[in-house]
């Protein structure tokens, strides 16, 4: 049963990984994918921690929303993927205008 | 047993350390397409880890749309994208200011360790809805929990997801035609597999669309599938004529949207609630919609690899 612990941490720290990821690149394509590793982070927090049934079959409820959540996740991806073209078509490039902090 | 137990929590830890260090090297890759075939891997071992994590339906559905139909779309922007730029760009604060360096590290760990001590910190076990999952099965009408929460009594959730996929393909078609192709010749061997593989792709989407009521399978993974068959025609450039890009398309692409509704609307007719299925009627009426949305999937994802509104001509 340590491997729940073990799966969930692992979770965290594609999240945190995905987060660093994601505050650290400009090139739109690889926010687009650090966002993906974010949410596979997340589903494997949840489908980790829906085996703690007292050795039963784990809940199927998790499970059911994680299924969700890949089919949504595509959908954003395929979003983020055609604005980002647009982008590039409009504008030549792959990252968003830098705001000035100043 | 001692000896088995051992050795799955070193595959577990082996597993979960090579699944860190992909996400990593997929982030952090100088060369884009190099880290876009990593994260395909990523995904291929994601699926490995739901089958450890005893979760199955959703093994399918990643290793199907995780990390094919995601692959196939990301590979896809990336040709588009013509990128020669594609070394790692930092954003400009992160670049030249050593102060955003160090707070961006402390707030990593920040979040890291935070997570970490909330997940470790909750109570060993906790059986969540699964008591009441399984003690209500009989009247679901399937008998795979997983179909049975999706399809009967989360059936919102499926509901506002198939609208959610309706929605992001309406925002891709709101941004305009279908971009030209360049003209690349898919080579001799995807000319081959294709008749061989789209039939069993198919064969293979009807089986697993059947198998969902009682086994691991269902709509999504089966839509994914079907989903992959309309890429597959998509890359060796076969064309659908004209006359199916208009209504027929739409028709398509809204059925499982429009006959999930229907039903619901209709059981709200004989005095159910919404989605409230009669448990005699419950497998057929969850085999109708599953079917219908299966098709509509499949095409939809087809469609978002496309990536724009056919029979539009994107302006230039």
């Amino acid at each position: 049963m340590n491997n729940i612990y073990l799966y969930t941490l692992v979770g965290v720290g594609l999240f945190s990984l995905g987060l660093y990821a994601l505050i650290v690149h400009a090139h739109l394509l690889r926010k687009i994918l650090a966002i993906n590793v974010m949410g596979s982070g997340v589903f494997l927090i949840l489908v980790a921690l829906a085996n703690r049934t007292y050795g039963t079959a784990p809940d199927p409820v998790p499970h059911a929303m994680v299924i969700t959540g890949i089919v949504v996740a595509i959908s954003a991806t395929a979003l983020a993927l055609a604005l980002t073209l647009r982008v590039h078509t409009e504008t030549g490039r792959v990252e968003l205008p830098e705001e000035s902090l100043e | 047993m001692e000896a088995i137990t051992l050795l799955q929590l070193i595959f577990d830890t082996l597993l979960g350390f090579t699944l860190l260090w992909l996400a990593w090297q997929a982030l952090s890759s100088p060369d884009l397409f190099r880290a876009i075939v990593l994260f395909i891997a990523f995904g291929l071992l994601m699926a490995l880890t739901w089958v450890r994590l005893n979760a199955p339906d959703i093994a399918l559905a990643e290793a199907a749309i995780g990390a094919g139909l995601t692959g196939a779309l990301l590979l896809s922007a990336l040709a588009r994208l013509k990128a020669k730029n594609s070394a790692t760009i930092m954003t400009e604060q992160v670049k030249n200011k050593p102060l955003f360096w160090l707070l961006l590290t402390m707030l990593s760990l920040a979040v890291t360790s935070g997570l970490a001590f909330s997940v470790l910190t909750l109570q060993e076990n906790s059986p969540g809805l699964s008591i009441w999952v399984l003690e209500n099965i009989e009247t679901s009408g399937v008998s795979n929990p997983v179909t049975a929460v999706l399809l009967n009594y989360r059936g919102y959730d499926t509901l506002l997801e198939m609208s959610v996929l309706l929605v992001a393909l309406l925002g891709i078609w709101s941004l305009g035609g279908v971009p030209k192709r360049h003209d690349s010749f898919p080579g001799q061997i995807l000319n081959i597999l294709i008749p061989l593989l789209v039939p069993l792709l198919i064969m293979v989407a009807g089986y697993l669309l059947w198998a969902g009521a009682h086994a691991p399978g269902g709509a999504f993974q089966a839509g994914s599938l079907l989903g992959a068959a309309g890429i597959l025609f998509l890359l060796v450039g076969w064309q659908f004529g004209t006359q199916f890009m208009g209504l027929p398309l739409r028709i398509m692409i809204t059925f499982g949207l429009a006959l999930f509704i229907a039903v619901g609307v209709a059981l709200m007719l004989f005095g159910n609630q919404f989605l409230e299925y009669p448990s005699s009627l419950a497998g057929s009426l969850i085999f109708l919609i599953e079917a219908a949305a299966t098709l509509s999937i499949g095409i939809t994802l087809a469609a978002l690899f496309l990536g724009g509104r056919p029979g539009l001509r994107r302006h230039k």
